[in-house]
């Protein structure tokens, strides 16, 4: 049983589509985060599962149970906004228990969960206090709180850290960590900050234009983007995309670019599709991380480049070079002392790279 | 020898700047006091005037103090000389006036919050047409629509009546509620609507728990705008009602020009003072709220 299943679901606004066919399933107690750029349908995404979007095509389960056509209150979710969305006129506990009471709980039982999840937020000495009296961080955790009291199935959070400032996103980012890990309950976050989802989600659901670019692990995501928009997606600076031709040497294949005599052997790459491999125009794939200054493992791969540009942001530094007229950028620390306009000997830690197929902009 | 130069030029240009800045502040309330007599010098003629007997108004001028406290032309203003026929008085219309403007504010501001909601957090194919209509409806010319409406009034049987004045007033004045609301509530987040529904409030309980609470400031300059409005409303007035059901100004109208003998300036005066107390009543109870309510629509989370 997952705990909420999406089939083949459409969304279009007007002759917009926002949606196109997105399939996604969660296992109880996972954290998926949505992540993409804005107005990749993300937040419709969300809304759509709140059931306060309605649907083209498509149904939504929650516990294999279609709720395409129940209203949000009878979907057992619970949600979080960007803009705390909390009530201006009540005051916190009055905020927290409005919808036990929309939902006619018990006078005994609404008490219980309101003092059971005041004191796990911090907020019972706040309770009296309105909305405007609360601090940025106190205002999120309020509105966390009355998703809490009604013990939803699943949790739903739309980019609910977008509006603090850095420091006290970093901590509230911690805190719902420590939330998921506690109540174990199902989450679907949406965001569009990288940071967050890498650290919070145990699914990352990239989308761009509507699409599902790749759902799976954070690790898997980072190590083998599934197509080069994920991989320039995620990491900062993003994954280095040199343009090339796959050639056959002798049994051996290599990534050479035209009109340069630099050549890479891919050996142990893990391909999905071994035929044709031969005059195939790629992506070659390398994270900026993935690039050396000295010799770490033995199946580092040498290479030597021109350095062009270097960008100093304290505890590291950004390096372009020159590969064929196509820029590649790498991360050294800070001490490492490289010389601008001269050939500097790199190596590829090849075992991390990437190959995209030039026109589908797959992973091959 | 520089340095003390120095500090002596510059006590100079201090002394300077402390004279040009004292010009300017005299010259600022001169204007202020210009400019505030301007507006406050026809009150005090008819309020000096409405305490003078009419002996008084024959030999003083315009502007001389009256001899005493001379209550007497408010009170025939406000209730008569006593005899019968042709004796007009203001009590009646003044209540007239009330039961008309109650009601009529109440019912345009409360439709004008509903269709504000509507608009703004309730969506449909085409709302925005009708926003256009509704905005429409403020630039018609109030003398467009006065024979159409004295026959519908005429068909609802409701002419001459205070009933038919609230019907009149409540319909005219949507476009400006519906404006007023629909401005304030689109700088309402759309997540409080979105978070209620989830929490399981409905269409009526999130207007009436979440929005409503928080619009007093627009209801305030509501009530004033609508009560300004139709309070001092002579044209629907003096159209659709006579005789006993007139509203206040209709009243005052007739009582001014009526009068066949002398003029008596003082009650007339007196009247004038009395049709156009209870707007000053609202805008001094509420007159904070207005500028609150005009200048801020956001509402902080």
């Amino acid at each position: 049983m997952k705990t909420l299943k999406i089939e083949e679901l459409s969304k279009n606004f007007g002759s917009t589509e926002v949606l196109k066919k997105i399939n996604l399933e969660i296992d109880e107690g996972n954290f998926l985060v949505l992540l993409g750029p804005s107005g990749c349908g993300k937040s419709t995404l969300l809304n759509i599962i709140a059931g306060l979007e309605t649907i083209n095509e498509g149904d939504v389960f929650i516990d294999d149970y279609n709720v395409s056509k129940v209203e949000p209150k009878d979907r057992n979710i619970a949600m979080v906004f960007q803009s705390y969305a909390l009530y201006p006129s009540m005051n916190v506990k009055e905020n927290m228990i409005f919808g036990l009471k929309q939902a006619k709980t018990s006078k005994e039982k609404i008490q219980e969960q309101l003092e059971k999840v005041s004191k796990f937020l911090q907020v019972d000495q706040l309770l009296e206090r309105k909305p405007s009296q609360l601090s940025g961080g106190q205002r999120q955790r309020v509105a966390i709180g009355r998703a809490l009291v009604r013990e939803p199935r699943i949790f739903l959070f739309d980019e609910p850290l977008s509006n603090l400032d850095a420091k006290l996103r970093v901590e509230m980012r911690r805190e719902i960590k420590k939330l998921h890990q506690q109540l174990k309950t199902t989450v679907v976050y949406v965001t569009h900050d990288q940071t967050e989802a890498m650290s919070l989600g145990t699914n990352i659901a990239i989308m761009n234009h509507g699409v599902i670019q790749q759902n799976d692990t954070p690790e898997k995501i980072y190590n083998k983007p599934s197509n080069t928009f994920v991989a320039d997606f995620i990491g900062s600076p993003s994954m280095n995309l040199v343009k090339g031709i796959l050639k056959e040497n002798s049994g051996e294949l290599l990534f050479t670019v035209s009109g340069s005599n630099l050549e890479i052997p891919i050996k142990d790459y893990d391909f999905k599709n071994k035929s044709n491999l031969n005059n195939k125009e790629v992506f070659f794939g390398i994270r900026p991380e993935h690039i050396f200054f000295k010799k770490f493992n033995e199946s580092d791969f040498e290479i030597n480049l021109r350095a062009d540009l270097s960008e100093y942001i304290g505890h590291e530094q950004i390096m372009t070079f020159d590969y064929a007229n196509q820029e590649v950028l790498a991360k050294f620390p800070s001490t490492i002392k490289i010389d601008l306009g001269k050939e500097t000997k790199l190596y590829f830690d090849l075992t991390q790279s990437s190959l995209f197929d030039a026109q589908t902009e797959e992973r091959i | 020898m520089q340095d003390s130069l120095k500090s002596s030029s510059y006590q100079q240009l201090e002394q300077k700047s402390k004279y040009t800045n004292m010009f300017l502040r005299w010259f600022l309330y001169f204007i202020l006091i210009l400019f505030a007599s301007y507006f406050i010098f026809p009150l005090y003629v008819m309020v000096v005037t409405s305490l003078k007997t009419m002996e008084e108004i024959r030999q003083g001028t315009l502007l001389s103090w009256p001899n005493g406290l001379n209550l007497e032309s408010w009170a025939v203003a406000w209730g008569g000389r006593g005899y019968g026929a042709g004796d007009t008085f203001l009590r009646p219309y003044f209540w007239n006036s009330i039961k008309m403007v109650v009601p009529a504010v109440f019912f345009s501001t409360f439709i004008g919050a509903m269709t504000g909601y509507v608009l703004t957090k309730w969506r449909f194919k085409g709302d925005q047409w009708v926003f256009l209509f509704l905005l429409f409806g403020c630039f018609i010319p109030f003398q467009a629509i006065l024979l159409p409406m004295a026959r519908t009034l005429g068909v609802l049987g409701i002419s001459n009546s205070v009933i038919g004045l609230v019907l009149v007033h409540t319909v005219y004045g949507i476009p400006f509620t519906t404006l007023f609301f629909r401005n304030y509530y689109i700088s309402v987040p759309t997540e409080l609507v979105k978070a209620a529904r989830i929490d399981g409030a409905g269409f009526f309980k999130i207007f009436f728990k979440i929005l409503l609470p928080i619009s007093a400031p627009i209801i305030v300059v509501t009530v004033i705008w609508q009560f300004t409005q139709i309070w001092n409303d002579f044209l629907f007035g003096s159209t659709f009602s006579f005789g006993e059901a007139a509203p206040i100004q209709v009243a005052l109208n007739n009582m001014v020009l009526s009068s066949t003998s002398v003029k008596e300036y003082n009650v007339d005066m007196a009247s004038a003072i009395i049709a156009g107390i209870p707007t000053l009543i609202v805008y001094v109870l509420a007159g904070k709220y207005f500028i609150r309510g005009l200048t801020s629509g956001a509402v902080k989370g």
